[in-house]
This record gives structure tokens, C-alpha cells and sequence, in this order.
């Protein structure tokens, strides 16, 4: 009972989003998409914050990685679309797992630190490297680049529906990892990384593997973003764009599948609201994010989920 | 130029960077190192404290000094202020929760910068030095005003070592900091003392604020820099231990100047941020830090 | 870049012919059959908020004084005509999104205004998915470098690459020869690097030093000693918050003893006070201006209009509080886009978004702009093959705590082969 009810509810939110393709306004539907495109960033980054308790302020050295190897393949060596979701999220999950092996000897605030500064080499060897990165102006992505298979990836409806595609298998893989062994032993670590060590699992390949997969999501979101919205830019790549997930899974929920959507979905809308009825749109949105917080400190999800919704993952 | 007085230029201007970095840091690691909390606001106090130095630069008449003198005193007071109620308002119904304060923070953060935004402008604008000299060494010349920032800075360090170690305030601090629960039972205010620390902690970025902007100058979006490198200097230097943000601020400061002098700047920027990661792998609790914190 | 024949750039003959045409565009009747009283919306993608924020308010207020004088005059084709602004936070993301917002949600006929590249470079593909006009004010290079798409066009202001081959002769025959160049280490610096160093070598000077510059950088003192003590001309180009610091260190650095001679892009101290406590070691450099702040002696009348329509004082601070320093080398671009839209819009005899592609096919037929009230920073050649327009810049030095103009370059010194032609390009 408990299960159906879960996943029916991850179904319905997919069956929602499949509705929404049919009757949402142009403008909602773009939106739409690259909020999916950064739910899959964000529900990478809940994997590692949110389930297992690593707290980077680094991951944008992921979402980077996925965005420039998606980019500079198809803009200097005529990728496509196919090769670039690969290269990216082959490129986030590398560098996750290469970075989880330095940064995972710290833990707490040294781990926040450390996957910082990772971040901000690497947002400065997108500067450094501007020969072929045009730095901070970024490149276009060709439209070549952006054809998976037959699919043109600049085409509203096809876009739509692949970020979907991604979105759901993104979401699914998610909720089977919450509710398997695996997602549980990740769980274990962060509530109390001593007495899962003494129950036999390894804390440093458990947090590895969670950085790894956050690493995965990331880069395959970073290259879903440059192939889709045709442009890769430092700024993609900066210190924001770490904080960000963070928000949009603190807004959402932290360990919660879908509350990395919600919050998402939650902070666009609020910007784009604030941004409509005032010119200090800044004011609306501050005070939105400390009401929120007073009043759902665990997050949307996560405070429904003290309320009563215990059956929530 | 040669090497030598090149090396020396990028030691003074590497001292500088220091001396305010410090401080700015001291005042995360007080709220960081007593209350746990990560400040993402707090390079927004930092730019508040430059701001309002600017407003008293424009209704301060008379000489750059005096108006200068009363920066130092007032914007502190008034940023000190206005974090308190931040507490009080915010963070203490959040119950000093990592996660959530976060949130609120930056949500603080939002709130300040547009404020600025509104009331100030888009524009940077400089504010006067309050002495102006150039020392004139044989290979280059050099703003005297920078060297008495460091000096400054110097002592104001001092003073809040002092009171942390010799006065009851002090010592209220540190007993909240080592254990809440036991310093409650003690009959301490702990509401009081954290709306204290989270003034203070504010105070001190906004005296930093004061002293760099004469060489600066006042921006809205100014806060972000030293917000990064302050947290990276408690952390560097160890939770809680000011002597330990002393020496990161120093670390973090000089390496820069130093390693650009052999590098491309770029590239100097890049081996040193992941000079200071590889600090931190080695040793996870900071120069400074007790193990197994 | 190299190797291409010239023939592809106007010539002066051209020039003339298309500046006439512009001339009889602008005599076309005013009041064409409107379709629909309906206003004509255009978006504007604002940096209210960001790094880009004092340029914003300024697009704003400029472009809000052209569309006064536009609907007092009529309109275009007889409608009202009106601009809704979107803060795009500075943030190329943001970028892609306030073009989509403009266009799908609040039905605008087309959309411009920017002007940090990486902003407009983030938000172009998605104006040409959407099949919208998009109407830059940036000055960047990537218009007619051919990485954007044929929805994109600059009509209202020259291109970096332009303006800084525009340089070359004067800095090379009155300031010196060996040049140092001191830039921000990102791709608007290196534009700067690439095009003057090639520049200044066709005219037989040389770059003795290139200085990129971190952009997190706050502090500039330790990047001088690399300054060769046989550098004749300093050629600084910094910006964001911290150049009033960079020009103040500089001065520190060489106090009051010999100095090379000051070469920089007004782009440092746009919105700042010349004036600036701290700037005294600015009196007597050479600036790059796109559109002399300080009123001319020889300003010419629609010079004067324009300056009173925006509400710009002699000295180039707002009217109500001379503490308030325009962006006025880059701003006229939104006051000139904004006719340009008029002519395009009136020679396609443009009734509504279907009509879109007409409009760039009316711009991409211009060939130039005569100085007036409606380009009161002077005549323009339009490159319709790279969307591109190149105007005359102006070279001016700090006297008396002004800047007063010495030079002005000539059309041709800004004329590069074209390196696209958009117009063979689908829609």
C-alpha cells in the first residue's frame, strides 16, 4: 500500500507533466522544460546533500563539466547531440569521482570548502582556457550539435518532450535509489556515519558512490542545458550555480524525490513573479525565501512530510 | 623591474589583502565559530558597511578625516544593528538550524542587496581617504592610506582578542560556544548572547568595509568576494580559532601576490585555489583546529 | 579573418548611395494604412539588476525619451507605439528566458536592448528559435563574427573590433609607438588584445606587453611592475566596479614622476565621475568615446535635442543630480535602435508578428544612417550582410577636469573584411 501510494504519486506528477506538453501556454511550456532540465541538476545534487548529508558547494564544477563537454564537442569537433548527453554525463560522473577522492577525506564545513575552491579552478580554467571557450561570453552551440538522431533538439515540442524523457528516467532512477538497500545505506551514513561503519559499510565508498551518481546527473543535466538552449558560458560555471541546487533542495525538500522539482519549479516562478510587479523584484524574492523558511524550515516536502505525509521519499 | 622589489610590492599589496580579510574573517568565525551558522549574508553586511560610509562621506561636511572617523564608529553600530534584528526576527525562530538558516540568509542577502540597489544605486562610488600620502620607495611609489589599513586592522584584532579573552563578555561567548546547554544552565542569555555574536560578527565586516573603501570603492554587489574568502579563511584556519584565521588570512593573502609573481595571473589564481583545497585534504581540521571536531 | 578580398565592405560610393536611401526611407509617407490602431510592443531585455545595472538605467531612460519623441511624432505607421522592460539580472540564463517571456507571453513584436555579451550570446539562439527580431546595443564583436543567426542584428552601434581598429592611427602618430595593454582575462579583453595588436602592427607600432587581469580581481598594484620601463603608451580597458581602484593604484604607482602616456576605453569609467576624488592622475590621458560625454563646442543641434530629451546635462550627469554620470558612450544605441525599428518596420509596412521576417529583411537593405535627430551620434554605415554598423568614434582628452575631443576617426579606419554574410542564411 505504501508503495503503490509513492509511486503513484511520482507517476501522476510525470502524467501531469506529459498533460502539461498538450495544453500549457508557450511560454509555461519552454519554462517548463528547463525546469525539468534543472530539476535533473538539482535531484543530483539532493543525492549527494540531501540522502547522504555532503553539503558541496562545488557541484557547478559538475553541471560545468556536462555543459562544456556537450559544447566544445559539438563546437569544435561537429558532435552531436547523441555524443554530447554521453560526454556529459560521463564527464560529470568522472570528475565527481575524482574529486570525491581528495574532498572525501573532509567532512562537514572542510568538505564545503574544499569542493568550493575545486569549483572555482575550474570556473577559472573556463577563463583560461578562452581561446576555446570564449571565457565568459560562451559559445553558441551549432544546430548541428543539437540533432539527437533525427530530433531537433531547438524545436519546442521535441525539446519538451526530451527533456521529459530525461526528467522521468532522471526521476524513476531517483526513487528506485531512495527505496533500494543502496539508497538506505546512503541515509545510514548521514544520520550517524559511526554506527553504519561498525554495521560493516564503508563510509568513504558509500559517500563516493553517492557523488559519483550526484556527479552523473549533473553533467547529463549540464549537457542537456547546452544542447536544448543552444549556449555554454562561465557563468554557467560559477560559484551561483552551485548555490542554486542547494536552494532549489532546501525549497523543495532535502531527501525527498520530488522535492528538488518542486523547489525548481518554486524559485523560477517566484523570480518571474517578483520580477512582473515590481522593479525591486530582489525585495518579493528575499522575503519569500525567510517566509518559507519560517514557516516550512524542513522545506515544502519535507515539513509535509513531519506533518503526516511519513510515507513520502 | 627586478624581482626583488617586484616580490616586495606583491608582499605589501598581499599584506593588505590580509590585514582586511582578516578581519572581514574574524567576524565570520565569531557567528560560524559560537553559533554554527553559515552567514551567506554576511558580505552583504560587509557591503552595507562601505555603503553607509559613503552616505556619511556625503553628509559629514568638513575634512575627509571627519567624516572618515565618524564611518568608523557609526556604520558598524548601524549594520551591528540591523543583524541583531535579523536574529531576532529570523534566525532565532529558525531555531539556528544549519539548513534552514542558510535559506534565510540568503534570502537576507536578497533583501540587503536590493536595498542597497534602490537606496544607493547601481554605480560604484568612492569615498575620500582620510590621509593622503604616497610613500616613495626607489623602485615604486606606494599609497601610504593602504598601510595604515593594515595597521588599523591590526589593532582592532587586538581589541576584539582582548575582550574575547578578558572580559566577561568574552568569556559569556566562549562558555556559549563550548557547550549552549550548559552555559543556559548557568543562567546565561543565550537569545542575548547569540544576538550579540551575530552583531558583532556584522560589526566587524563593516569595520573592514570602512577601512577598504577610501581604495575600493562602494558597490552593491561588492559583498561577494569576501564572503567567499572569509569563509575559506575560518575554515582554512581552523573552526574558532582567531589566531587560526589570523594566519589563513595571512596564508590566503600572501600566496596569491607571491604565486602570481611566477605565474600567468590566471593561472597563478587557479594553482592557488587548489593550493588551499590540498591544505584542507591534508589537514580536513584546518592549520589551527582541534582534530575530530 | 585574413586573405578575404575587400571588395565585400562598402566602399565610399556605396556609403553615399545608402545613405540617401536611408534618407528617402525616412521621407516615406508617415501615416501607411495602418492595419490596427493596436500599440507596436517591443520588449527591452534590461540589466536592472547585476553587474550590468548602471548601463541598465541608463537603456532605460534613454530608450523610454526616444519613445516619447517617437509617439509625438506619430508613432509607427500611425500606432502608438510602446516598450515593456525585463530585468535579465546581467545573467545570460535569465537572458534566454526574459527573450522568451517578451516574446511568447506578453506578445511583443520584436525584443532588444542588451548590451553585456554574454547575455546577448546566451539569449540569440533562443530569439532565432522564436523567430523574433532581436536588436542588440552591446558593441561586442559576435554580431559580425557570424557566431549568432540572422534574427540578431546591431544597427545601433559600432562593433569592439571596429573602434579599436579605429584607434591604431591616432594612438601609433601622437602617443607612442610601444604600447602595454592592460585588460580583464576574459573574452571582452581579449577582443581588445587580438584586434588592437594586429591594428597597431598595420600601422607600424608594437604591443610590448600584454597584462590580462583575473576578472575576480579587486586589487591591480602588483600587476604594474610588469609594465617595461620602455612603454610609451598604457592601453587600459577595465571594467566593472573595481577600474576606479585600477586608474588610482596606477596613479600611486607612478606618482607624480615620468609616466608612459594614457590610453583607455571611457568603458572603465562609464557612470563614473571623471572628477572622482582619487582620478586626478587622469588629467591629460586619451579616452575612447563612442559619444563624447561632455558636450562639444561644435555639438551639433539634434546633439543638443537628444541630450535634453534624455535628461543629460552639459557635463553628461542627469539633469536633476549631477552626482549621476551617464553610460553616455554606449546609450544612444537604444535611442538609435529604436528609429532604426521605425524605418524597418515602416518600409515593410509591418502589421503584426507574421510579418516579423520582414523586418530584418528591411534592416538587413539599409546601408547607412544620416546623422540626425534620429542618430544624433552621427552618420552610420549599416553592413547588411553582418547586421553590423560602424559609425565614427570619437578620441578625446582630459583637460580642466573635461573630456574634451581631439580626433575623430574617419569611416574607413573601421572598416574590416566581413567575416559572415547572415543574409544567405535561413530564417
Amino acid at each position: 500500500m505504501k508503495l503503490d501510494r509513492a509511486l503513484l504519486l511520482h507517476l501522476g506528477l510525470l502524467a501531469a507533466l506529459l498533460a502539461f506538453h498538450v495544453a500549457a501556454p508557450a511560454y509555461h511550456h519552454t519554462n517548463i522544460a528547463r525546469i525539468m532540465v534543472l530539476a535533473i541538476y538539482a535531484m543530483g545534487y539532493n543525492i549527494a546533500f540531501g540522502y547522504t548529508g555532503l553539503l558541496s558547494l562545488g557541484h557547478a564544477l559538475f553541471f560545468g563539466a556536462g555543459l562544456y563537454a556537450a559544447g566544445l564537442l559539438a563546437y569544435h569537433a561537429d558532435g552531436t547531440a547523441a555524443t554530447g548527453l554521453i560526454a556529459g554525463l560521463a564527464a560529470g560522473g568522472l570528475v565527481a569521482f575524482a574529486l570525491g577522492l581528495f574532498a572525501l577525506r573532509t567532512a562537514g564545513v572542510a568538505f564545503m570548502i574544499v569542493t568550493l575552491m575545486f569549483a572555482q579552478a575550474g570556473y577559472l580554467t573556463v577563463l583560461y582556457f578562452g581561446s576555446y571557450t570564449r571565457g565568459d561570453e560562451g559559445i553558441v552551440i551549432p544546430k548541428a550539435g543539437r540533432m539527437l538522431g533525427s530530433l531537433d533538439l531547438s524545436d519546442d515540442n521535441t525539446r519538451y518532450l526530451v527533456a521529459f524523457a530525461l526528467f522521468a528516467v532522471a526521476l524513476l532512477v531517483n526513487l528506485w535509489l531512495a527505496r533500494s538497500p543502496r539508497g538506505r545505506i546512503m541515509v545510514a551514513m548521514r544520520e550517524n556515519e559511526e554506527r553504519s561503519r561498525m554495521l560493516g559499510y564503508n563510509p568513504f565508498t558509500v559517500k563516493l558512490a553517492a557523488l559519483t551518481i550526484s556527479g552523473l546527473y549533473s553533467g547529463l543535466s549540464g549537457a542537456a542545458y547546452a544542447l536544448m538552449f543552444g549556449y555554454a558560458g562561465a557563468s554557467l560555471a560559477s560559484v551561483q550555480y552551485s548555490i542554486l541546487p542547494l536552494l532549489y533542495v532546501l525549497l523543495g525538500g532535502a531527501g525527498t524525490v520530488i522535492g528538488p522539482f518542486l523547489g525548481a519549479l518554486l524559485m523560477f516562478y517566484l523570480i518571474d513573479y517578483a520580477s512582473s510587479v515590481t522593479d525591486a523584484h530582489q525585495f518579493v524574492t528575499g522575503a519569500a525565501l525567510v517566509l518559507l523558511i519560517l514557516f516550512a524550515p524542513k522545506g515544502i516536502l519535507g515539513t509535509l512530510r513531519e506533518r503526516g505525509l511519513r510515507w513520502l521519499p | 623591474m627586478d624581482f626583488g622589489p617586484f616580490l616586495l610590492l606583491a608582499l605589501m599589496e598581499g599584506l593588505v589583502t590580509a590585514a582586511v580579510l582578516a578581519l572581514t574573517a574574524s567576524g565570520l568565525s565569531l557567528v560560524f565559530g559560537i553559533m554554527r551558522v553559515v552567514n551567506v549574508a554576511h558580505g552583504a553586511f560587509f557591503m552595507l558597511g562601505a555603503v553607509l560610509a559613503w552616505f556619511v562621506s556625503q553628509w559629514v561636511p568638513g575634512p575627509a578625516a571627519l567624516s572618515f572617523a565618524v564611518a568608523i564608529v557609526l556604520c558598524p553600530l548601524i549594520v551591528g544593528a540591523i543583524a541583531a534584528a535579523a536574529d531576532t526576527a529570523v534566525l532565532k525562530r529558525l531555531n539556528y538550524e544549519p539548513e534552514a538558516t542558510i535559506v534565510a540568509t540568503i534570502g537576507l542577502l536578497y533583501i540587503l542587496e536590493q536595498a542597497a540597489l534602490s537606496v544607493f544605486g547601481p554605480d560604484a562610488r568612492p569615498v575620500p581617504a582620510p590621509l593622503n600620502f604616497r610613500i616613495q620607495l626607489p623602485w615604486f611609489g606606494y599609497s601610504g592610506y593602504k598601510l595604515a589599513v593594515v595597521v588599523a586592522a591590526a589593532l582592532v584584532l587586538l581589541a576584539v582578542w582582548l575582550i574575547l579573552r578578558h572580559t566577561r563578555a568574552g568569556l559569556i561567548m566562549r562558555a556559549t560556544q563550548i557547550d549552549r546547554d550548559t552555559a543556559r544552565a548557568f543562567g546565561i542569555n543565550v537569545d542575548k548572547v547569540y544576538a550579540g555574536v551575530f552583531a558583532m560578527g556584522a560589526g566587524l565586516a563593516a569595520i573592514a568595509a570602512v577601512l577598504i573603501v577610501p581604495i575600493q570603492q562602494a558597490h552593491y554587489l561588492m559583498g561577494g568576494d569576501p564572503l567567499l574568502l572569509s569563509f575559506i579563511v575560518v575554515i582554512i584556519g581552523g573552526l574558532g580559532s582567531l589566531r587560526g584565521t589570523l594566519v589563513a588570512a595571512l596564508v590566503i593573502g600572501l600566496s596569491d601576490g607571491v604565486i602570481s609573481t611566477f605565474f600567468a595571473p590566471t593561472l597563478a589564481k587557479i594553482v592557488a585555489t587548489l593550493a588551499v583545497a590540498l591544505i584542507l585534504v591534508l589537514r580536513p581540521q584546518g592549520l589551527f583546529g582541534k582534530r575530530a571536531a | 579573418m585574413t586573405g578575404r578580398p575587400f571588395t565585400t565592405t562598402p566602399t565610399r560610393r556605396t556609403i553615399l548611395k545608402g545613405m540617401a536611401g536611408a534618407g528617402a526611407l525616412a521621407a516615406v509617407p508617415r501615416f501607411v494604412q495602418a492595419q490596427s490602431s493596436e500599440p507596436i510592443r517591443i520588449g527591452f531585455q534590461l540589466h536592472r539588476t547585476g553587474i550590468g545595472a548602471s548601463y541598465g538605467r541608463w537603456y532605460e531612460r534613454t530608450a523610454s525619451a526616444a519613445l516619447k519623441v517617437l509617439n509625438e511624432a506619430g508613432g509607427i505607421n500611425g500606432r502608438p507605439v510602446e516598450i515593456l522592460f525585463e530585468d535579465d539580472g546581467t545573467d545570460p540564463k535569465r537572458g534566454a528566458e526574459v527573450v522568451e517571456k517578451l516574446t511568447t507571453q506578453s506578445n511583443c513584436d520584436l525584443v532588444m536592448g542588451t548590451l553585456f555579451s554574454h547575455v546577448v550570446i546566451g539569449s540569440a539562439p533562443r530569439a532565432g528559435e522564436l523567430k523574433v527580431p532581436y536588436l542588440v546595443c552591446s558593441e561586442g564583436h559576435h554580431v559580425a563574427s557570424g557566431m549568432l543567426n540572422r534574427w540578431t542584428l546591431q544597427p545601433g552601434i559600432t562593433d569592439v573590433k571596429s573602434q579599436v581598429q579605429g584607434m591604431a592611427p591616432f594612438v601609433s602618430s601622437n602617443l607612442g609607438k610601444k604600447v602595454t595593454m592592460i585588460f580583464p582575462d576574459f573574452a571582452f579583453g581579449h577582443d581588445h588584445r587580438d584586434f588592437f595588436t594586429a591594428a597597431m602592427a598595420a600601422q607600424g607600432g608594437e604591443v610590448i606587453q600584454q597584462i590580462a587581469i583575473p576578472p575576480t580581481e579587486t586589487s591591480f598594484t602588483r600587476y604594474f611592475p610588469q609594465i617595461p620601463s620602455d612603454t610609451e603608451v598604457i592601453y587600459h580597458v577595465m571594467v566593472g566596479p573595481a577600474v576606479l581602484t585600477f586608474v588610482k593604484e596606477l596613479g600611486e604607482f607612478y606618482g607624480s614622476g615620468a609616466r608612459p602616456q594614457l590610453f583607455g576605453f571611457i568603458d572603465s569609467l562609464e557612470a563614473v565621475d571623471i572628477n572622482s576624488p582619487g582620478l586626478e592622475f587622469l588629467d591629460g590621458s586619451h579616452f575612447w568615446e563612442g559619444h563624447p560625454r561632455y558636450k562639444q563646442a561644435d555639438a551639433s543641434e539634434h546633439e543638443t535635442f537628444y541630450r535634453d530629451a534624455v535628461g543629460v546635462d552639459d557635463n553628461g550627469a542627469s539633469v536633476s543630480d549631477p552626482a549621476d554620470i551617464a553610460t553616455y558612450a554606449h546609450m544612444f544605441s537604444t535611442w538609435e535602435t529604436l528609429f532604426v525599428i521605425k524605418h524597418a518596420m515602416e518600409a515593410a509596412g509591418y502589421t503584426g508578428p507574421a510579418d516579423r521576417q520582414k523586418i530584418v529583411e528591411a534592416i538587413e537593405a539599409m546601408t547607412g544612417f544620416e546623422e540626425g535627430q534620429a542618430h544624433p551620434q552621427g552618420p552610420k554605415v549599416f553592413n547588411g550582410k553582418t547586421h553590423q554598423a560602424f559609425g565614427l568614434q570619437s578620441i578625446t582628452k582630459v583637460e580642466g577636469g573635461k573630456l574634451v575631443r581631439v580626433h575623430q576617426t574617419s569611416m574607413e579606419d573601421g572598416f574590416y573584411p566581413d567575416e559572415v554574410d547572415y543574409t544567405t542564411m535561413s530564417f
